[in-house]
């Protein structure tokens, strides 16, 4: 209830820049969003985005396969305890941690990935994990291993079972994993604030920039307000896809 | 074989920046190496005594503290209501209360930072602590609706048949029946709280900021390995509670991984 009231004020903040607090209605804002130079960072946050999501699937899927699907019940603790504790060790800890990895004076890399885009790529490839993970987890357990050995029984190889039954009925799960990470990417905002070092600059940064250097809260609430709409569209697109799953063929989503 | 490798090396990649952290905060000199060049815990000491990280980690526990004895009451209340009572609107009361889980940070933040700056609340613990109980809310609900469906009324109708008063059936049989989720519900919130950076950023000051917020500042100004101290004593207390948690809770439960036998 709260919250909806900081959404509503977000969405009337959108006036015209007035040096210190507001002025009348305008649609500038929105305008400047789509200005050459922020346009720029509004497309380098989908790319970022959608790069994001595909490497974090599939670095993603072979843990989730193996936290799923391992007979023994401390190798299934072991890979929860390690997923998990990025989960929990909170984002700055774990982006000051990629800069130390990054920077060149531990590891030397032979291109600079520090406040490149390929750094914050891999920091944001790295926050996602164990999201995705979890989620396909709960999709691939949710297979019954009964349909994969019955393919086996029936003379195909692993990697053909793989495919053609396991990989199918996991499916669900891919594709709400991905949108949640692409959503959650999108507007990801310390990753790319430290790993990027002000040389890449994804929509949460502009947003914070605008806000907290210039004190331009009128121009910050308009990406603010394309962050929020994108991320809550293709999160709604997400539990719509998940009710009709579940109408589909029974299957229980959460 | 391949695929086991395969896994081990995805395991590792996830575990590396925790271990180069651990390994940059015993460094003793203030360009990092590797490997490090000695032993040293000057960097722990410099942590321990810097004044802003003091008055920071003072801030969170006054924070955290007060946003889990505010959320934990508040979100149980909603929890009980939401599953018990035949609410009008019940998908967009759920919805509303749940919404801070996809709200991004920095829509949250502005939003609240404009709500304060309106209020004249800026540069107050108030609006810290409120922006806290509302990121937390979301995780106590839910910890706490999965204990409510699980409880039988005729357990509550019980006591009440025996003559007991509505209050002490909640206090007597409720309360204690609900045990496990109003725990996993308070170590939610305090992991939540502790570690929330992007709202904090916006609606804190120099002297009301929490630690991820310090953290941060200290990243941006400085590059001595004192950040990989506190980070190692942040990593350090988080496994123990998620260790204790999965020994507790048994986390693959809790995020809903079956087992087929």
């Amino acid at each position: 209830m709260v919250a909806l009231g900081a959404l509503f004020q977000l969405s009337v903040l959108t006036f015209v820049p007035g040096s210190l607090k507001t002025g009348g209605l305008t649609d500038a804002n929105f305008r400047a969003v789509l200005a050459p130079q922020y346009l720029r960072y509004i497309w380098d946050t989908i790319v970022l985005s959608a790069l994001t999501t595909i490497l974090t699937l599939l670095a993603s899927y072979p843990v989730a396969y193996a936290l799923a699907r391992t007979p023994s019940a401390r190798v299934r603790s072991l890979i929860l305890v390690l997923t998990l504790a990025p989960f929990f060790t909170g984002a700055i800890v774990r982006t000051y941690a990629w800069m130390l990895v990054l920077g060149q004076s531990f590891i030397k890399w032979p291109v600079k990935l520090l406040f490149e885009p390929e750094g914050v790529l891999i920091g944001l490839v790295h926050f996602s994990m164990p999201t995705m993970i979890l989620i396909l987890a709960a999709a691939i357990s949710h297979i019954d291993p009964v349909y994969e050995r019955a393919a086996a029984s029936l003379g195909a190889r692993p990697s053909r079972v793989f495919l053609r039954v396991t990989l199918p009925l996991s499916l669900p799960g891919i594709v709400s994993g991905s949108l949640v990470v692409f959503a959650w990417t999108f507007s990801a905002f310390p990753t790319p604030e430290l790993l990027g070092g002000g040389r890449v600059k994804m929509i949460a940064n502009v947003v914070k920039d605008l806000a907290l250097d210039s004190f331009n809260w009128p121009g910050s609430g308009a990406f603010a307000v394309v962050a929020l709409v994108v991320t809550l569209l293709v999160l709604a697109v997400t539990s719509r896809m998940l009710g009709r799953e579940a109408a589909a063929d029974g299957h229980r989503p959460a | 074989m391949i695929a086991r490798a395969v896994v081990v090396l995805l395991l590792a990649f996830m575990t590396l920046p925790t271990v180069v952290v651990v390994v940059a905060s015993v460094n003793p000199t203030e360009m990092l190496a590797f490997p490090p060049s000695g032993f040293s815990l000057r960097w722990y000491e410099h942590a321990l005594t810097y004044p802003q990280f003091r008055r920071a980690a003072v801030n969170s526990v006054i924070v955290t503290a007060a946003s889990a004895a505010l959320a934990l009451p508040i979100g149980t209340a909603a929890a009980l209501a939401l599953v018990r009572h035949p609410l009008r609107l019940r998908g967009f009361w759920t919805a509303v209360l749940l919404s801070p889980l996809v709200v991004p940070g920095v829509a949250a933040g502005l939003g609240l930072l404009i709500l304060a700056a309106r209020l004249g609340l800026l540069a107050n613990h108030a609006v810290l602590i409120a922006a806290h109980v509302i990121l937390v809310l979301p995780f106590v609900i839910r910890s706490v609706m999965v204990s409510v469906a699980n409880l039988d009324p005729m357990l509550e109708r019980a006591a009440a048949s025996l003559g007991a008063r509505p209050w002490r059936v909640f206090r007597m049989v409720t309360l204690p029946l609900l045990r496990p989720g109003l725990f996993a519900a308070l170590l939610f919130a305090i992991i939540v709280s502790v570690n929330e950076f992007v709202v904090s950023l916006f609606v804190s000051t120099r002297v009301t900021e929490i630690l991820p917020v310090a953290m941060f500042t200290y990243v941006v100004n400085y590059t001595d390995p004192t950040m990989a101290a506190v980070s190692t004593l942040f990593i350090g207390a988080t496994f123990v509670v998620v260790f204790a948690a999965d020994r507790l809770l048994h986390l693959s439960r809790v995020f809903q991984i079956d087992t087929h036998r």
